[in-house]
């Protein structure tokens, strides 16, 4: 379970949230402006906000009351970034290898084979990121947050660099690896439509503030 | 007409050897020093910078004359690392390399520092979610990502070493064999009535060098920016 209370001043604009987010998919929805990527940076450990706490599973990442800081590199929480941020100058298989190393694990073929048939990416191994179309960049993406087996899985707007028709294709497997994956997700996203396919429960961020936790009927709203 | 003398041939490999030397161990200082003046914010940081650059302003045999009192056999610096290390500059092929190595450590610390400079950060917040922490993250994403401007900071310097002369003549003289390089040698035959025709060969052998070390360092930093950019 993840338990987020946090303020942070970014120039004019303050971000207050708090919100608890059990296992599954949780949308961070809203307006663009309303702070979602600051809170999955300061959940990430990319941001460090002003004042309140952070903890994941009983494991206590950010308090500032505290003085704790666990550095985003110790924080084992997966991130798919909106544009991807594959790294450029190796292959698609070693990005996805990029974590496990970082992380001194001992290859594990099975777990290897069983993300990149989930995401349909095995004709691309040998590819480099600049190759790749954008939905392509998007499924190494997540597979290469996957492989470093997180606790928690941050999704920033993966879709919002797709055209609408790539992302009818890529919802699918994201749908899959809230379904086979297991790991507890949050989802940000603007659109409601995408939110509805992936998330049970949604938070609704508006001004830098929650506005509303609760189902999807939120969405409406 | 080309021809060279066995002292020619010396003074060539001796230039390749100092500005080889110079550029190799030129290297990690400048890394650490263009990647602290890239990323690091800090109290007198332009006074590191200024310092940096200041043998590419300075008369070169003023910085030869201070690399003399500095690191000269009786100098303080010099002395130390004589009684303590047995390094000893002063009249050696070593000092020929570390008067070419400062005197090209600016050209090398500017490549290398803009490319540190356009590098995406949002890389490297990546590898730190992937579990990368500050070493291994310089080292698997920083430094292959400035690749290419490593290698054309080498070269930069490289040739910088090659034709190094004054602060060279100035801190260790010009001793055939131990300290005369191809520029050195070109000089001291250019100081003799009817040398200029000799000098010619050492010439066209420095031009052919200096040619060569560009092309190699071009064809390099073509082939890591294309590595970068997923062929």
């Amino acid at each position: 379970m993840l338990t987020v209370d946090i303020e942070k001043k970014l120039g004019a604009f303050t971000l207050n949230a708090r919100f608890e987010s059990e296992s599954g998919a949780t949308a961070l929805f809203g307006p663009s402006g309303a702070g979602k990527t600051s809170v999955i940076n300061m959940i990430a450990g990319l941001l460090k906000p002003d004042r309140g706490r952070i903890v994941l599973d009983g494991d206590v990442l950010f308090d500032a009351a505290a003085r704790i800081d666990v550095p985003a590199w110790r924080r084992r929480i997966g991130y798919v970034f909106q544009e991807g941020r594959l790294f450029p100058h190796l292959s698609v298989r070693h990005n996805l290898d990029y974590g496990r190393w970082m992380g001194g694990h001992a290859a594990d073929p099975a777990a290897f084979a069983h993300v990149v048939e989930l995401l349909d990416i095995g004709p691309l191994l040998e590819r480099r990121p600049g190759k790749l179309s954008g939905g392509e960049r998007q499924r190494v993406a997540v597979g290469r947050a996957l492989l470093m087996r997180p606790r928690l899985l941050l999704l920033d707007e993966p879709l919002a660099s797709l055209d609408a028709a790539r992302k009818q294709d890529i919802l699918p497997y994201f749908e899959r690896l809230r379904d086979e994956a297991k790991v507890p997700m949050i989802y940000v996203s603007h659109d409601a439509a995408e939110v509805r396919r992936i998330a049970s429960r949604v938070v609704r961020l508006d001004g830098g503030t929650v506005a509303a936790t609760g189902g999807v009927e939120l969405l409406t709203a | 007409m080309f021809e060279l003398t066995s002292q020619d041939w010396t003074a060539v490999a001796l230039s390749l050897r100092v500005a080889a030397v110079s550029t190799v161990v030129a290297l990690p200082f400048g890394i650490a020093i263009a990647t602290l003046l890239a990323r690091k914010e800090f109290w007198g940081k332009s006074l590191v910078d200024a310092i940096v650059l200041l043998p590419l302003v300075l008369p070169p045999v003023v910085t030869g004359y201070l690399l003399l009192i500095t690191f000269g056999r009786r100098a303080p610096v010099g002395a130390f690392l004589a009684d303590h290390f047995g390094i000893v500059f002063s009249f050696r092929w070593t000092g020929a390399a570390l008067a070419c190595g400062i005197m090209a450590f600016p050209l090398m610390v500017r490549a290398i520092r803009l490319s540190i400079e356009a590098i995406d950060r949002r890389l490297e917040d990546a590898a730190a979610t992937l579990g990368a922490n500050r070493v291994w993250l310089f080292l698997t994403v920083t430094l292959p990502l400035a690749l290419p401007g490593i290698i054309a900071g080498m070269m930069l310097a490289f040739a910088r070493a090659l034709g190094e002369f004054g602060a060279t003549i100035t801190f260790v003289s010009n001793i055939p064999g131990e300290t005369q390089t191809i520029s050195a040698a070109i000089y001291t035959l250019t100081q003799v009535p009817g040398g200029d025709a000799a000098a010619l060969s050492l010439v066209i052998v420095s031009v052919i060098i200096s040619l060569g070390a560009l092309v190699a360092s071009e064809w390099l930093a073509r082939r890591a920016t294309a590595r970068l950019h997923g062929s």
